[in-house]
């Protein structure tokens, strides 16, 4: 792992698991995938570095959304689909903290989808965790805007008749420089993604494929599943060839504007014909494809998809307008302001 | 023509009405002509009067756009009931404000606009120049346009170039019919037009012209004299009470020594106080225009819990959307302040008209019991000091606060005497220090406000939210007795916040016939009338309620002074309720308008006068 170096403050001692576990009962569901998420944020954010008082946890309403209170950092429970709002405000207002929302698709793809969008164009420097399994759980069993068409649900008896989100589309839709997918089966990939996803400069979204067993028990079971993840699923790391399958005997080459998948030593493909991955690239046209891979034609991407350096972000931008203004300005303080302009003396 | 010999009339007040198309320019001719009149030395009102589209059809009277200016050598609190001069610069201006016009008023009018479609596009069936319908009223009839292009002849300007600057002719004229000086008007084109001294030329030499017009026009008889108020001897400017809203809460920032941020959603009458704002940016202001009211508020309450004063500002229907998140800002108990522009409701409603209609919105409108300290602004300059104590109590108190002004008190101006900083209080927000023994909800034993514990220091970790805290320790809970507890404990906090509140006053006599009751923006015209009242012997008094959540500690006893009670609110009745629901055994009446217009004066007194008779 590459150091993350920014203007957060870094923990002078070397902190550990326990320096962020809370002392709180948690009451999800045994066997819900929050359960991985929260072991690796607790695993990954002494590896970040940061002091432990510099890191905020931001939620909205979800079952994914009690997260701060299992985590000891300094968090804010918030109202549905806000956490995205309001963790704008809490990184604008003090950008020296490592700011963390944990959001489900219920939270920020419906009623949230507003803010979702807006924070990823203005690219403000957070994190966002998308604890995405197809269904509202904590309302008990209804379907989410990532349930699948045809989804039976308890609002959807007799399936759904919408077409779903798929949160990556949206992200790059919206602009995106960051976004990532991880499967909560695979904790070891998750915490690297949220390590990556700390030292991107910008609105990481980091999508987590994770399972209901009470709701939407196998909702991910088809890619899942050990039997067949290796040759369901691609996970792309930087700088290295596209390629997949328990035999590690498949890829993914540009067949003239589209993805294709090639089996190597089939039709004389080699290595040499696969696409190597390159999430700092700009250009988002790759990583929409990726993103958009599904089966069963294709395996569905994991990892780090985008990490492109395409815009400066919010907050450093206000901090740089702060500093020009105030340093051209002649106004100082109130006192300045009031008496500026046409006044006079009576 | 040779300059005729006029007369100079001395008069105490005098209320202009400019009106136009809503490209005539006569928001800044008002403008202009009130800056001259404070420089000189009258104390003066305003308040401009547009419609709700930017650029409605040409000449139609959907399209008028108004400006009144009160100005007077005596303490002016409003900007006036009917004027007695009126610049109309079309047919459809005329038509739509002679109502504003005293009889015997002045009218000025551009006769270079009275073709026959141009009537007809403003309802006209007849000129009214003509036909004898303006015959109580002294008509001051002035070929605006044409004498414009005349004067502006020798620069070569096109027509529609230099039809651009007929305002400044009204504003020659206005200025020779009340002696005011050219000086501060050139000071200014050559400010703004800097870069374009044709432009600057054009409209000083209409300027000239108008006011040469003026002197020799036999229409006008005599001019104006409005000496200078008696006003308290300081340094002056004039400010707008969106503006002034905007650098109270600028002030309260500097005085806590915690950062402004404001998130908010552009939405009139209150987008201006966001416009402000993100000026300051040297003075470290952080304006964040969110994608709608909902982040408006949230990202607020997010800045409020990262440490800085945060702050959304709104008008009604903004208000209605927020209420949620209002909610949660009462739970966790964070100083978010809430500035509210009413206009007129319900929904979109009259968006550049004045209201009272949320009164009970800030009181009531959000689910469980969710109690927020409230105060209204009672003028445009009260706006700078009711924005700071908003900001103050909130901080000290730690609790969400709103702030309610209008479009009426938001748009208008008044002089402003600039106070000094060093005058303000230090404001003390209870701030956790590092590794401290730092509980979420032990409070202070007087104020029972929490304590503020600001991500990034150290030893203070602890998460709040929307979820029921146990009392003290903030843990989540849903035990039924801490949920009953906690419940009070917020509604007290907000109750002893009049601890601190000064006393009701009344404006007159401790006691007498009719207590006159308002909040907020109309204070102006009551207070105008209440004057008027007493003047004329009646045992008439004031009570001019700023404080509405919590009432000062008086209020009863300010209720029962006076044998009879008249509540006076631009709305149905919501302060009156409130006041009824809180003090049942006092008998009170009430007067309303909802018609998106402030009171008048001549109104107020009448009603005034018949409440007294009753029996």
């Amino acid at each position: 792992m590459t150091e993350i170096n920014n203007t957060i403050e870094k923990s002078p001692v070397k902190l550990t698991r326990e320096d962020f576990m809370s002392d709180q009962m948690v009451k999800w569901c045994p066997g819900c995938g929050d359960h991985a998420v929260l072991a690796a944020v607790s695993k990954v954010f002494p590896e970040i570095g940061y002091k432990k008082e510099n890191f905020v946890f931001v939620s909205g309403i979800g079952c994914s959304s009690r997260f701060p209170y299992y985590v000891n950092t300094y968090g804010f429970h918030g109202i549905h689909g806000r956490a995205a709002a309001i963790a704008s405000g809490v990184k604008i207002a003090n950008p020296k903290l490592s700011v963390w929302i944990v959001s489900g698709d219920g939270d920020s793809m419906a009623i949230g989808g507003n803010h979702f969008i807006h924070l990823i164009r203005r690219n403000i420097d957070v994190n966002l965790l998308l604890l995405n399994n197809r269904i509202y759980g904590l309302t008990k069993g209804q379907y989410s805007p990532t349930s699948p068409l045809g989804a039976v649900t308890k609002t959807s008896p007799y399936g759904t008749i919408e077409h779903p989100f798929n949160p990556g589309e949206l992200v790059l839709g919206a602009q995106g420089t960051f976004y990532a997918r991880a499967l909560d089966v695979n904790p070891k990939l998750m915490t690297e993604i949220m390590f990556e996803a700390a030292r991107h400069d910008g609105t990481s979204v980091v999508e987590v494929l994770q399972n209901c067993v009470i709701f939407n028990d196998g909702a991910y079971d088809e890619i899942t599943d050990k039997t067949v993840r290796e040759e369901r699923t691609i996970t792309l790391r930087a700088g290295e060839k596209m390629i997949f399958g328990a035999k590690r005997d498949k890829g993914i080459r540009l067949n003239g504007t589209s993805l294709e998948v090639v089996t190597l030593g089939e039709n004389g493909i080699t290595e040499d014909d696969l696409l190597v991955h390159d999430p700092y690239q700009t250009d988002p046209g790759i990583h929409l494809m990726l993103a958009k891979m599904a089966g069963p034609d294709f395996p569905v991407a994991l990892g780090v998809i985008r990490a492109a350096k395409a815009y400066a972000t919010y907050d450093d931008l206000m901090e740089e307008q702060i500093a020009s203004i105030s340093a051209k300005s002649k106004i100082h303080c109130m006192d300045d302001l009031l008496n500026s302009g046409d006044t006079w003396m009576i | 023509m040779a300059a005729k010999d006029s007369k100079v009339v001395e008069m105490e007040e005098v209320v202009i009405r400019f009106s136009g198309d809503s490209g005539d320019g006569m928001q800044l001719t008002g403008t202009l002509f009130s800056d001259t009149a404070a420089l000189s030395g009258n104390d003066l009102s305003t308040f401009p009067d547009f419609p709700a589209e930017i650029r409605a059809p040409q000449n139609t009277v959907a399209g008028v756009s108004g400006f009144q200016l009160h100005f007077g050598s005596s303490k002016i609190h409003t900007s006036g009931d009917l004027c007695d001069v009126l610049v109309a610069m079309n047919p459809a201006s005329l038509k739509s404000n002679l109502k504003h016009a005293k009889k015997g008023a002045t009218i000025i009018t551009d006769i270079d606009n009275y073709e026959p479609k141009i009537l007809e596009k403003a309802g006209f069936a007849s000129n009214p120049l003509e036909d004898g319908s303006l015959g109580d009223y002294t008509l001051v009839k002035a070929p605006i346009r044409k004498l414009t292009r005349e004067a502006v002849a020798e620069l070569g300007l096109d027509a529609k170039t230099a039809d651009k600057s007929k305002n400044m002719f009204a504003l020659g004229l206005l200025f020779y019919m009340f002696n005011k000086e050219l000086d501060h008007t050139f000071h200014f084109l050559e400010k703004k037009f800097a870069k374009k001294p044709v432009v600057i030329e054009a409209n000083k030499l209409v300027l000239k012209a108008g006011y040469i017009f003026g002197e020799n026009v036999e229409a006008i008889k005599s001019t104006i004299e409005v000496k200078p108020a008696s006003i308290e001897k300081g340094k002056y400017r004039n400010i707008t009470g969106n503006t002034a809203t905007a650098w109270g809460l600028m002030a309260a920032s500097e005085k806590s020594g915690r950062k402004l941020f404001l998130g908010s959603y552009p939405i009139t009458p209150a987008t201006e106080i966001l416009m402000e704002l993100s000026k300051h940016r040297n003075l470290g202001v952080k304006t964040f225009q969110a994608e709608d009211e909902i982040a408006g508020v949230t990202s607020a309450i997010g800045a409020c819990f990262a440490g800085s004063m945060g702050v959304t500002t709104t008008s009604g229907p903004g208000l209605s959307l927020k209420s949620e998140a209002l909610g949660l800002a009462v739970i966790t108990e964070l100083p978010l302040v809430v500035v509210n522009v009413q206009r007129g409701g319900p929904s979109t409603g009259l968006p550049t008209k004045s209201e009272q209609g949320d009164l009970l919105q800030a009181l009531y409108g959000r689910n469980g019991e969710a109690p927020m300290f409230i105060m209204a602004a009672a003028s445009p300059v009260d706006c700078f000091y009711a924005a700071f104590e908003t900001a103050q109590i909130a901080m000290e108190h730690m609790t969400p606060s709103i702030l309610l002004t209008d479009g009426y008190i938001g748009f208008g101006s008044e002089l402003f005497r600039i106070p000094k900083m060093a005058d303000f209080p230090e404001i003390k927000p209870p701030i956790a220090a590092p590794n401290s023994d730092f509980k979420p909800y032990a409070r202070d034993p007087e104020t029972l406000a929490r304590q503020w514990a600001l991500p990034g220091t150290e030893g203070l970790r602890h998460r709040i939210g929307g979820l029921e805290k146990s009392d003290v320790y903030g843990q989540v809970s849903t035990d039924p007795q801490n949920h009953e507890r906690m419940t009070f404990l917020r509604e007290e906090k907000v109750q002893r916040i009049a601890n601190r509140l000064p006393e009701q006053e009344i404006f007159g006599q401790p006691e007498g016939d009719l207590l006159v009751v308002s909040w907020g923006g109309t204070r102006g015209f009551v207070r105008s009338a209440v004057e008027r009242m007493q003047k004329a012997g009646h045992k008439v008094g004031h009570a001019h309620f700023r404080y509405i959540m919590p009432l000062p500690k008086n209020t009863r006893q300010v209720l029962s002074a006076y044998k009879k009670v008249l509540v006076c609110e631009l709305n149905a009745g919501q302060f009156v309720k409130y006041l009824r629901m809180n003090f049942p055994d006092i008998a009170m009446s009430q007067y309303n308008k909802v018609q998106g217009q402030p009171f008048t004066v001549i109104e107020l007194t009448e009603k005034f006068t018949q409440t007294i008779q009753e029996a």
